[in-house]
């Protein structure tokens, strides 16, 4: 028995090519039925996600299989399909990698497990995923679990709003009932008020010098606008305070802190200065109750984050290097039954 | 038998703080039950000594300093053990094991005088000794809880903070846990003193002062605290220097009350 892998990722393939092959939830039990018509494919089991489509299957001749998802992967999506492919024992590898995060794009993310654990329910509901399919995921599932828990490979986060979110956390613990106010309506500081907002925070707050442009913002994402002359009683009700405003000079200064800081009985200010030139003043990161990280310092924990990630690679690789070893062990039991490992 | 259950105990923390530790160097720390099984371990170990000596003395079992340091110890640990788990604040164990480590390593290189059951025991006093050590736990605890709040703290300041910061608790949960302890601490230690007063024994006028201070001192910390006068951050560098100076004392208030 061959267990063959096949697909194109963000490594081989431009978006504007992956989304031509991208598979809908809806779509794959007809594409797993027509996979497992080819010649000598026992069972199929794909995976589609934003950075990657494979086909992972079963078979006796992985030659014949190969031509003929080429063949339905073209059709489907109108154009040749640039496929990579991996035989017994590398496609094994590939997907103990996949299913760890290593071959992702951001090494280490955790979302990708459970991306190839739809996709090997969709499988078993269609009926395609046969015992050696069966063994093979079941073995990836625990492969990813002692990657993630026996190595740092997950450690720290790595985007900008997923570092802001860290720090918030760390901050005040439980993110549901604090009050976040943006000043200024920028791209950046929006996808970072939504990274919080993913993590519970309901109460958000936009003050823009265009004010139309503060209101359609707070429509967007579900919070309130206010008037930028009012920014200061604003950040008094704020545990938050998300600047990228175009002003010159630092807005966010000790002297109109200190009013704000003064009754708010202990309670800390987290300032996200996410504006170039800088909107607040370092010197409020010196007052007491005040933690103020720019965009500097996000990139900076989030690139730490990547290093510890990369210097793990190696210790995730040989664990899953053992895994593969034990599986293919399994795997050669099957055409031998009196063999043993 | 007592010293193989202080030698058992102290071997519990030192597992407790071993296993931290290397959790840590090895980037896996996971909030885990091994730690407060282990601490519990000790805890354990350290009432049953405590219990063993106790039965010998036909007395609260603080005696002298040696008696007192492993009852201190032991209050903190219980401590550490009601809200420790319960406010997930699992590497509070880490900092407490070390803290409690040391006062029962103290405490086994110290020299100790031969058991004999003591007679006339006043029960006022026992009551106001044995309180008081209790206090002093939760108020340890709470320097404790100080000292990981300042440790978070300059890791969110800083533009690099290192791994601990990703193990340690928010800063808001440490602050409330520095508050609430002052406070458990502080209503034990006054009801403590107020079983002294009730006692038949005279004490010493310089310890009832040295007593009184620490209690100012204290409750000088706590209204601060609570009115917002004082922030988090002097809340709990208040915290562990009040508790010092009240360890710093510890030995003079316990050989007046000897002498007395």
């Amino acid at each position: 028995m061959n267990i063959l892998c096949a697909g194109i990722n963000h490594r081989t393939a431009r978006l504007a090519v992956r989304e031509r092959f991208a598979v809908a939830p809806e779509e794959t039990p007809a594409l797993l039925s027509d996979l497992r018509s080819v010649e000598g494919v026992s069972g199929a089991v794909v995976l589609s996600t934003c950075n990657r489509v494979e086909i992972y299957a079963s078979g006796l001749c992985p030659v014949r299989a190969l031509d003929g998802f080429r063949e339905i992967l073209s059709s489907r999506a109108g154009l040749k399909a640039p496929l990579y492919h991996h035989d017994t024992p590398r496609a094994v590898r590939h997907l103990f990698r996949v299913a760890s995060g290593l071959d992702s794009m951001v090494i280490g993310e955790t979302e990708i497990l459970g991306q190839v654990k739809k996709a090997y329910s969709a499988a078993s509901e269609a009926g395609t995923a046969t015992r050696t399919m069966h063994k093979l995921f079941q073995h990836a599932f625990r492969v990813a679990k002692s990657v993630r828990t026996e190595t740092q490979i997950t450690s720290g986060p790595t985007s900008i709003g997923s570092v802001a979110v860290e720090l918030a956390e760390k901050i005040f613990g439980d993110l549901g009932n604090l009050r976040v106010l943006l000043l200024g309506a920028g791209e950046i500081s929006e996808r970072t008020a939504r990274s919080l907002q993913s993590r519970g925070v309901r109460n958000v707050v936009v003050s823009n010098r265009t004010y139309e442009r503060a209101s359609a913002l707070a429509a967007e994402i579900g919070g309130m606008a206010t008037h930028f002359d009012h920014w200061g009683k604003a950040a008094a009700d704020a545990d938050i305070l998300i600047s990228s405003t175009n002003s010159p000079e630092p807005l966010v200064i000790p002297e109109n802190l200190l009013p704000v800081m003064k009754g708010r009985g202990g309670r800390p200010l987290f300032v996200i200065d996410l504006a170039v030139p800088r909107d607040a003043d370092p010197a409020i990161n010196d007052m007491e109750g005040v933690f103020l990280h720019d965009i500097d310092s996000l990139e900076q924990i989030a690139t730490e984050s990547l290093v510890i990630r990369q210097r793990e690679v190696e210790r995730c690789e040989s664990l899953i290097e053992s895994h593969v070893g034990g599986f293919m062990n399994w795997l050669q039991s099957l055409h031998n039954p009196e063999w043993r490992p | 038998m007592e010293r193989a259950a202080l030698i058992g105990s102290s071997l519990c923390y030192l597992f407790a703080l071993g296993h931290t530790l290397f959790s840590l160097f090895k980037g896996r720390f996971r909030p885990g039950r091994f730690n407060v099984a282990a601490i519990a371990a000790g805890a354990a170990l350290q009432g049953w000594y405590l219990t063993l000596l106790g039965s010998q003395l036909h007395a609260c079992p603080i005696r002298n300093l040696p008696q007192v340091l492993v009852f201190l110890g032991w209050s903190m640990a219980l401590f550490y053990l009601a809200i420790g788990p319960s406010y997930r604040l699992s590497l509070m164990g880490a900092f407490t094991a070390p803290v409690v480590l040391i006062l029962q390593g103290a405490a086994m290189v110290l020299p100790t005088e031969p058991l004999e059951a003591v007679r006339g025991v006043d029960p006022w006093i026992e009551t106001h000794a044995s309180l008081s050590l209790v206090a002093y736990g939760a108020l340890g605890l709470s320097c404790i809880a100080g000292l990981m709040y300042l440790v978070q703290e300059r890791q969110l300041k800083s533009r690099r903070p290192s791994a601990i910061f990703h193990d340690l608790p928010p800063v808001a949960t440490l602050a409330a846990t520095v508050r609430r302890l002052l406070l458990a601490g502080f209503v034990v230690l006054s009801v403590s003193f107020a079983a002294g007063f009730l006692a038949l024994t005279p004490i010493p006028k310089v310890k009832i002062c040295f007593s009184a201070l620490i209690w100012l001192l204290y409750a000088g910390l706590l209204v601060d605290s609570w009115s917002g006068r004082l922030g988090n951050r002097r809340t709990a560098q208040g915290a562990i220097l009040v508790f010092l100076l009240a360890l710093l004392l510890l030995p003079v208030i316990q050989r007046l009350s000897t002498l007395g």
